[in-house]
């Protein structure tokens, strides 16, 4: 670069702000594939119970998160009630809440971008973005988590509906494609298990929900399995404040 | 045609899932200190609430017939196995879901 590059402020400007997309999605390409890939599930499913490509579409922009969607298609095939689906959807989703808590430090200079990467902060875009040593200097961070939640959104409606318009034009057995989300939580709790020494949150979530859903049943285990939990990680805190003074 | 039922829906599970994320940013608008309580949760309580999701995907595998419960069992082995392996959050799902479809296709049928 020569020097009359270097010092145009506005080149620099321009130049910055590509490269931080670049970075952006650089960072954002592991996401890539699983999107694709669980996104195009979602879509299969929608096609196979012969609900239309744009309810996918349409779903994948608005909703935005893989759990929740899939759920959802659980929720449409039962004619589930909009109070349960509300519930249903707060439920699943009430772990980004908490992502959410911790991010409000992060996030918290970020001015314009902030609303829509609150809206588009998924489990994955949330691993993505949660270690804030990986930001560029502060003046871009927020350009850069900005691309980070618009790469990992573009990957999901490209997968949504390409698994719903897949799924209309061919006929191949998904049968146990919904198994992907089962593997999902399965694969972010060996995560956890290997990243944190401490277990007992794991356990009493594992151990709280098997014993809810034999003494409830299918229908109604969550609410108690959610409360229960809560009560259980609460006396570790009450004990060390205590100790604490 | 679509029937309204199903719009409506989408519509809920879309607002629900904004709520979620956008409570925090509402409630603690970054001049409130984060309740010390709050933050403990935030830390810990998503190890629980995964853990509460497996539960969750099994809610209705049946004992009565092996054809039910085993290809979850096995499937979920090759998901964490693969991952304790490899630590590629896509080649656990696809591995792990591939081995289910064959096993609910083509085994135990």
């Amino acid at each position: 670069m020569c020097a009359g590059e270097f010092f145009s402020p506005v080149f620099i400007m321009k130049k910055t702000s590509l490269d931080i997309i670049k970075m952006a999605f650089v960072t954002s390409l592991p996401v890539l594939a699983a999107y694709i890939f669980l996104g195009m599930g979602f879509g299969v499913l929608m096609s196979e119970r012969d609900y239309p490509v744009y309810l996918s579409f349409f779903s994948s922009i608005f909703v935005f998160a893989g759990t929740g969607q899939y759920l959802l298609v659980d929720l449409l095939v039962s004619k589930a009630s909009l109070l349960h689906t509300a519930f249903m959807t707060l439920m699943v989703n009430a772990r980004h809440t908490f992502y959410g808590i911790s991010m409000i430090n992060r996030y918290k200079d970020m001015g314009k971008y902030k609303p829509y990467m609150i809206f588009g902060l998924t489990d994955e875009t949330y691993s993505l973005l949660c270690d804030e040593n990986t930001y560029p200097e502060k003046k871009y961070a927020g350009l850069y988590c900005f691309f980070v939640t618009a790469f990992d959104h573009l990957y999901w409606i490209t997968g949504c509906t390409l698994g719903a318009v897949l799924g209309s034009l061919l006929d191949f057995n998904s049968k146990g494609i919904d198994f992907s989300m089962t593997a999902i939580f399965v694969s972010v709790f060996v995560d956890q298990w290997l990243k944190e020494k401490n277990h007992y949150a794991a356990i009493v979530g594992l151990l709280v929900t098997l014993i809810c859903l034999i003494i409830f049943g299918s229908g109604k285990f969550l609410i108690p399995a959610m409360i229960l939990i809560t009560a259980l990680l609460t006396i570790p805190y009450a004990q060390e404040a205590k100790k604490n003074g | 045609m679509v029937d309204s039922q199903v719009i409506l829906t989408i519509v809920v599970a879309a607002l629900a899932t904004m709520f979620t994320r956008f409570l925090p940013f509402l409630i603690f608008n970054g001049k409130k200190k984060i309740p010390d309580y709050v933050m403990y949760l935030g830390d810990r309580l998503p190890y629980a609430i995964i853990a509460m999701l497996i539960i969750y995907c099994l809610k209705d595998v049946s004992f009565n017939e092996t054809a039910n419960y085993l290809p979850n069992f096995i499937a979920i082995g090759v998901v964490a196995i693969l991952h304790f392996w490899r630590k590629n959050t896509l080649l656990s799902i696809i591995g792990g879901t591939a081995v289910y479809m064959i096993l609910v296709q083509v085994v135990f049928v």
